[in-house]
């Protein structure tokens, strides 16, 4: 079910009403059954997948934590007889077998992961060696299922196992909530990677009605199919013209592309994300926000911190802290202090962890060397930008434009062209045939091909243009307005009926101009697949 | 309260209203050189019942003409067929029509046997979205539905037809509130002539068998006719194209055989018609003009007088009155493309810009 | 105690880290100038500070920083 089916929606007025209907105790247990009928519609055969990590880490987790109450009773008991040697060998002694256990689970989920999301690059690229080494033998590939979500719930339980470890929190006791926490319907298939001491609270305890909160929600909701379907679904049609057929459209047209990409992503996945946060409000339930006005970063260390918020926190927590830190790496840096010299003694480790993390960041995304190359890019600018630092302060202090608004509006412009360029090796075919474009846009790029009636064979018509324009500025004012405080607490201190004007043109626009239903291939959200 | 369930009311006034004017507006209007639209819905207006109903595709709504039925034998009969009337939208049309009236013959043209599956969204649209909901409308939706239909696009045009806000025409507006009647009982006229030429060769099918699906319908009109004690005939039209294999006109005389309903194919009976495709088609063959159209039916109507007794309502003053509107109409519209013809050498209504 | 801040004030020369308790709340520290932290620490102090420390309440404030190697040294 996309979020934008007429089933979803269908499914989750169902949701929504029987969860205030029925006896508040029972609302978790709904919220439950509802997350799995949504997946085991998507395909039965996924919730094997799902349940399979559900259990293991429920059973992990638990033994886990038992070991950590095990040890302090122990120590608690025998605290007089037990010297500092023989209590620290006992805390090993657990640690090892809680190491194992976190092990186990680890490999067991990211197993599975990588087994169903990336053999068949494996093999592709065995291929490729083998062909270099002159064998005429090729591997076949394999038919595999990718679970729904299958990047998304796995990263959530991991997550959740590694902090029951580092004893950040007991482990669930309820095998049906931990289930509900890992299958949560609306993050379920693209996010936020929620984190369970977050989520516990708001999403097990009773809610009862609130007409404020539900209508936010509601308006949320609102929001985000208006940003999919008016804004994403329709110049859609747009960017996969351009990208696909890169012989025809080279020159501007890859920038054209690049910057319709762009909207493309944001409206879309942004708009994804509203929705899921919607629907949890509306249920009562806090989720964590994903997306700060990303694009209005002025630098790219900056857009990371406001784009798809979760997974970067994710991956700092549980790759680049325990990389950064772990012994080999202080060993490392100590080396290299020795023999690099102070400076880079401090920086290498830092830059090595890095780089690991981005390179998992690009592969987590997908399974090509389009993905590993662009993650590898984000990491390198983000080095360099901080090996930077000391020139753009010397160039701020000399200049006096730290303060300017025309220069934070420069490196906001900056910063958007930078992001975008990396992802056009999202957009095109393989690696080289992406450099190759970029290239070309740079030198083929004249203006006047935008009146040779290209534009127009874009598959997009004169209207959808109007209407392109004219959202990208309501999403463009409701980012500025939104900088000063929540749009929806405005909107609530206005009178009833501008408010009630205002939400039912939104829903008008989103129903009649939404790009939906016989005649529009229903994309997929961009983020499902991963 | 009060105050307040005022406000509520005039809230869902307004949504309610808006929704409803937006949803006319933007639905497709087929008042313009696509009229096969509006066929359907044209059938609630009758007032008087019929001894006739023609059920199929194109083929019956324009190779026949009630008006000629009536002016030569008394007849009354309407036609529902719409473009591309597949058989299970045959089937259910002919079930509603039974819950307004009890035919004494129904005419069923064969050629939708050749479709086993649901086709084109546009078709399925005009057909359906004419139709008052029943249950048989239910059940019709939900055998015709394409792959990427939803059945919620039928209850709500809106979701369906909302993409048109940037295609609508004055037309849209024009007949936002009324339509103007375009055909005669289901007939669709055109007096304009282009003689048939050439078909492309009668591609040769890897299987002529027709579809157990299309087959299982076939027996249910031919059960709902014998249960209410109607007088069933398939019928193959005259039209010339699309082809009419040999081995399916064997296959309906064989069913017409075994279950003792009349088979006509009138393609076997040029001579007796007297249908010449050199003046009696407007589109080279596919479909008849009206001088088809009346030689046609005036077949028809000596056989169903001869055979099946039907009765000459021409003496009944209620039924003679309403013919006579008809009558009118039919020749106003008659007249007014002819002088069309004259003037321009082309109807203006279906002439393409 | 002096040790840590003069590790912090390395980092950021410019900030008054004496009495800033919001350092990763308001984003002084970076993830960056965290690892960079640690590491030192590591080599001043002999403490091994593992991932599962890095939380913002150890290291909102030099103060906090340093109650976290205490207890560290205490355990080892």
């Amino acid at each position: 079910m996309l979020f934008t089916s007429y089933e979803f929606i269908a499914f989750l007025i169902c949701v929504i009403i029987l969860y205030y209907v029925l006896p508040s105790r029972y609302q978790w247990k709904l919220l439950l059954a509802a997350s799995y009928v949504f997946y085991f519609v998507s395909g039965w055969k996924n919730c094997f997948f799902i349940l399979l990590t559900t259990g293991s880490t429920y059973f992990l987790a638990r033994r886990i934590d038992g070991l950590h109450r095990e040890q302090a009773a122990y120590i608690k008991e025998h605290k007089k007889e037990l010297s500092k040697e023989e209590r620290k060998r006992y805390k090993e002694k657990i640690k090892s077998r809680q190491w194992r256990l976190l092990l186990t689970g680890l490999f067991l989920n990211f197993g599975v992961l990588a087994v169903l999301k990336y053999s068949n690059f494996a093999i592709a690229n065995l291929n490729f060696g083998l062909s270099l080494l002159g064998s005429q033998r090729q591997i076949g590939f394999l038919s595999l299922l990718l679970p729904l979500g299958i990047s998304f719930y796995t990263f959530i339980t991991m997550g959740y196992l590694i902090d029951v470890y580092r004893g950040k929190y007991p482990a669930e006791p309820c095998i049906g909530k931990l289930a509900l926490f890992v299958s949560f319907f609306p993050q379920l298939i693209q996010g936020p990677i929620s984190r369970f001491d977050q989520m516990k609270e708001t999403l097990f305890s009773e809610h009862s009605f609130d007409s404020r909160e539900v209508s936010f929600g509601l308006e949320r909701i609102l929001w985000g199919f208006f940003k999919k379907l008016v804004i994403a679904d329709r110049i859609l049609t747009g960017v996969t013209t351009i990208i696909q057929q890169p012989e025809t459209y080279n020159g501007i047209y890859v920038f054209v592309g690049m910057m319709f990409y762009a909207l493309q992503l944001y409206a879309d996945f942004t708009g994804g994300i509203d929705i899921t946060i919607g629907i949890a409000q509306t249920l009562g339930i806090k989720v964590q926000e994903n997306f700060i006005r990303p694009y209005f970063s002025k630098n790219i260390a900056e857009y990371w911190r406001r784009w798809h918020i979760t997974l970067g926190t994710w991956f700092t927590e549980y790759i680049f802290y325990p990389v950064s830190v772990c012994q080999p790496m202080l060993r490392f840096s100590r080396f290299c202090r020795k023999h690099l010299g102070d400076y880079a003694g401090k920086r290498m480790p830092v830059y090595v962890a890095s780089l690991a993390v981005w390179f998992t960041t690009g592969i987590w995304h997908g399974a090509s060397w389009n993905f590993v190359v662009w993650g590898l890019l984000n990491g390198i600018i983000i080095i360099l930008s901080q090996e930077c630092e000391p020139l753009y302060a010397r160039f701020h202090a000399r200049f006096h434009v730290a303060q300017k608004r025309w220069y934070a509006g420069f490196q906001v412009i900056r910063t958007v062209l930078l992001m975008s360029s990396l992802r056009m090796l999202d957009c095109y075919r393989d690696v080289p045939l992406t450099f190759r474009m970029f290239g070309d846009m740079f030198l083929h790029s004249r203006v006047s091909q935008l009146f040779d009636g290209r534009f127009m064979s874009l598959g997009l018509t004169v209207s959808d243009y109007i209407v392109l324009i004219v959202g990208t500025l309501i999403l463009l004012g409701a980012s500025l307005a939104g900088r000063s405080g929540s749009l929806r607490e405005k909107l609530a201190s206005k009178p009833a009926p501008v408010r009630y004007a205002l939400l039912y043109s939104l829903f008008l626009c989103t129903l009649l101009i939404g790009a939906y239903g016989v005649g529009y291939d229903s994309s997929q959200f961009i983020y499902n697949q991963f | 309260m009060r105050r307040r369930i005022m406000v509520w009311l005039c809230l869902t006034a307004i949504i309610g209203g808006s929704l409803a004017f937006l949803s006319s507006l933007l639905k497709p209007k087929y008042m313009g050189r696509i009229i096969e639209g509006a066929l359907i819905g044209e059938y609630y207006e009758e007032t008087t019942e019929h001894d006739v109903i023609f059920i199929g595709d194109c083929e019956v709504y324009e190779n026949f003409s009630p008006i000629t039925l009536w002016e030569e034998y008394g007849i009354t009969s309407y036609i529902r067929g719409s473009a591309q009337q597949l058989i299970w939208q045959s089937y259910y049309l002919l079930e509603e029509t039974l819950k307004y009236e009890k035919p004494r013959v129904v005419i069923f043209n064969v050629l939708s046997m050749k479709y086993d599956k649901p086709q084109k969204e546009a078709y399925n649209r005009m057909t359906l979205d004419g139709m008052k909901w029943s249950l048989s409308k239910v059940k019709d939706i939900q055998a015709s539905m394409t792959e990427d239909e939803n059945f919620i696009e039928y209850v709500i045009p809106l979701l369906r037809y909302h993409s048109r806000w940037s295609e609508l025409t004055k037309e849209d507006w024009k007949y936002l509130f009324h339509k103007d009647k375009v055909s005669h009982n289901g007939y669709y006229m055109r007096v304009d002539v282009k003689p048939a030429g050439t078909f492309p060769k009668e591609k040769k099918l890897g299987n002529y068998q027709f579809g157990d699906n299309a087959y299982e319908y076939l027996d249910k009109i031919t059960k709902l006719c014998k249960d209410n004690d109607i007088q069933l005939i398939l019928i193959k039209a005259p039209s010339v194209y699309p082809s009419w294999y040999e081995q399916w006109d064997q296959q309906m005389a064989e069913y017409a055989r075994k279950n003792q309903i009349r088979y006509i194919n009138f393609l076997d009976l040029q001579e007796e018609t007297g249908i010449d495709f050199q003046t009696d088609t407007y589109d080279g063959g596919l479909h008849l003009n009206l001088s088809g159209a009346k030689k046609a039916s005036e077949y028809l109507g000596k056989l169903l007088k001869e055979a099946y007794q039907l009765p000459d309502h021409r003496e009944d003053e209620r039924l003679a009155q309403v013919w006579k509107e008809k009558t009118d109409f039919y020749y106003q519209m008659k007249a007014e493309q002819e002088e069309d013809l004259q003037k321009y050498g082309y109807i203006r209504k279906f002439h393409e810009e | 105690m002096d040790e840590i801040l003069t590790i912090l004030q390395d980092l950021h020369p410019d900030v008054d880290f004496e009495s800033c308790d919001t350092l990763i709340d308001d984003g002084i520290l970076d993830s960056f100038d965290i690892v960079t932290i640690i590491a030192e620490i590591n080599d001043e102090f002999d403490v091994k500070i593992g991932a599962e420390q890095i939380v913002p309440e150890n290291f909102n404030s030099a103060e906090a920083i340093w109650e976290l190697v205490r207890r560290l040294e205490d355990d080892e």
